[in-house]
């Protein structure tokens, strides 16, 4: 069985495993962002990912600004759209069960898609790469773009990580997490930092979206198709758990690659038997405990 | 607005409900500057809801609550402590996801005054030698002195603080005691829950009885030790 793989086969199906989880990684952060503080499973932030890529798109097709400039002003957009979805959606839901939060962002996540689907149509529209060319490390072919995406969803997750759990800011959220009215208490705009921490998250999504524009095609569905991926590697990270969404982003993104390589016709379900395992014998995630607010 | 006879914290006629449970049935005290004033009562009297209610923490609440002459009652919770209120509550609420030095360095300063972490640590001893260690790995004495200690970060001359001899050995409770004293003497104005009246009555200057919501007397530490008849009728003791 192993005697057919070549190590170009190998190293190309790490290297995609590598941008997939990138994407997961990035993705399931916000996501777990979101849930920790505000108890909001946001079904909506593949339909902001979504976003992401598709302002990123208009930005460069009807104002002639380009992936750079994308990359700043797409996040801030699609933000702003997710500081109006909380206020007039998730607010007034705050003290009802998870349930509502879910549906409502679920409704949220439709409403956007079908939205962009009327107006865009399902085929995927392209965008090229800022970064075209590569690198010829002898095994492989490295793509420049890809390369870029890899070290810069690095770079967000560890600076993102870093705010959290070691600046005041990050205190302050970890701490409204457990005990909000006792933060409040201490005279912190705690409304206002929920409103604030999901619309991070939802910058997030959609600075993700941007980086996935090049990679994928730029269609109403790459958001969907993605979700239930991303929730899966939420559930095994431990719900709400930054370190852990983050490394199982990359985890799952490898054991998707590798699975290409050795049994491809399990590669679509792997994510979700490793799901099915981590509730059974670690329902509170594979990294719980493993950080200061575990 | 305010002068020396003027309370600086007026409660008058204060109802409150947990969702459709009315918990305060109009009560009325009042706190002076520098003082220190207790509120007695049984379990389920009302006490700790009278705190959170001054805090803005019961959604539902009626009547005034004005302090330095300014109503308070539509306020929410972060704007009436950046006036300058802060709340220990009994439970003492130390962030289990926060170490001992990042739980005492949680509030912000709010008013001029506020101490900083090295002058809070050097106030509590114990605390610095803790300072690496998870909030809630700390002994129950340890736990209430960082609850204490912690608010005082704020600079706010008000405290509320909610049994902080709850559950602690007697002689927590004497540091306590002290730490509670030393607190007054430097100025701070504080309104303390406590149901053990022997301490009460070691650290205070008037108390304030409350049964089922409302408040039913008003006593002096003279008139306590004259009458603990009476105080331990209403207590059920």
């Amino acid at each position: 069985m192993f005697d057919n793989i070549s190590i170009q086969l190998l190293a190309g199906q790490l290297l995609i495993g590598l941008i997939n989880g990138s994407f997961y990684a990035m993705l399931s952060m916000g996501l777990a962002i979101i849930f920790g503080l505000m108890n909001v499973v946001n079904f909506a932030h593949g339909a902001q990912y979504m976003l992401g890529a598709f302002v990123a798109w208009l930005l460069l097709n009807f104002l002639g600004i380009n992936y750079w400039g994308a990359l700043v002003l797409a996040p801030i957009v699609v933000a702003l759209f997710g500081l109006v979805t909380e206020k007039l959606v998730l607010k007034p839901l705050q003290n009802l069960d998870h349930l509502y939060g879910l549906l409502a962002t679920y409704s949220v996540a439709l409403i956007v898609e079908g939205l962009v689907r009327q107006q865009y149509g399902s085929t995927g529209l392209p965008y090229p790469s800022p970064l075209p060319g590569g690198v010829n490390l002898g095994f492989m072919f490295m793509p420049w773009y890809r390369l870029w995406v890899v070290v810069f969803s690095l770079v967000t997750c560890l600076g993102t990580w870093l705010l959290i759990e070691h600046t005041r800011l990050g205190s302050y959220l970890r701490a409204a997490n457990e005990r909000p009215q006792m933060v409040e208490a201490f005279g912190i705009n705690v409304p206002r930092m929920v409103t604030l921490t999901y619309g991070f998250g939802v910058g997030l999504a959609a600075l993700s979206g941007v980086m996935a524009a090049p990679v994928y095609q730029v269609s109403p569905s790459m958001g969907s198709s993605v979700m239930i991926v991303i929730f899966a590697v939420v559930v095994i990270g431990g719900m709400g758990s930054i370190i852990g969404a983050v490394l199982t982003g990359y985890l799952l993104g490898f054991l998707e690659g590798l699975t290409k390589v050795f049994y491809p016709e399990a590669a679509n379900m792997v994510v979700f038997v490793v799901m099915i395992f981590a509730l059974i014998f670690r329902p509170n995630g594979l990294f719980a405990g493993s950080e200061k607010s575990r | 607005m305010t002068n020396d006879t003027a309370p600086l914290l007026s409660v008058q006629n204060l109802c409150a409900w947990y969702a459709e449970s009315q918990a305060l049935h109009g009560m009325t005290f009042d706190l002076r500057q520098g003082e220190l004033l207790t509120l007695i009562g049984r379990n389920g009297a009302g006490k700790t809801t009278t705190l959170r209610s001054i805090m803005g923490m019961l959604r539902k609440r009626q009547g005034s609550i004005r302090f330095k002459g300014e109503e308070l009652i539509a306020r929410k919770t972060y704007e009436i402590a950046r006036r300058g209120i802060a709340y220990c509550p009994e439970e003492r609420a130390i962030f289990a996801s926060l170490s001992v030095k990042e739980n005492l360095s949680l509030p912000p300063v709010l008013q001029p005054g506020g101490m900083s972490d090295e002058a809070l640590l050097d106030a509590f001893p114990n605390l610095r030698r803790r300072a690496g260690s998870m909030g809630t790995k700390l002994s129950g004495g340890e736990q209430q002195m960082l609850a204490i200690a912690r608010i005082l970060r704020t600079g706010s001359r008000v405290l509320l603080l909610d049994e902080p001899s709850e559950g602690l050995a007697p002689v927590v409770v004497k540091e306590i005691g002290a730490l509670i004293r030393r607190l007054k003497e430097q100025g701070f104005t504080i309104l303390l829950v406590e149901q053990n009246l022997r301490f009460a009555r070691s650290v205070a200057d008037r108390h304030v009885v409350v049964e089922n919501g409302r408040v039913v007397d008003v006593l002096t530490s003279a008139q306590l030790d004259a009458d603990m008849a009476r105080v331990q009728t209403y207590l059920g003791v």
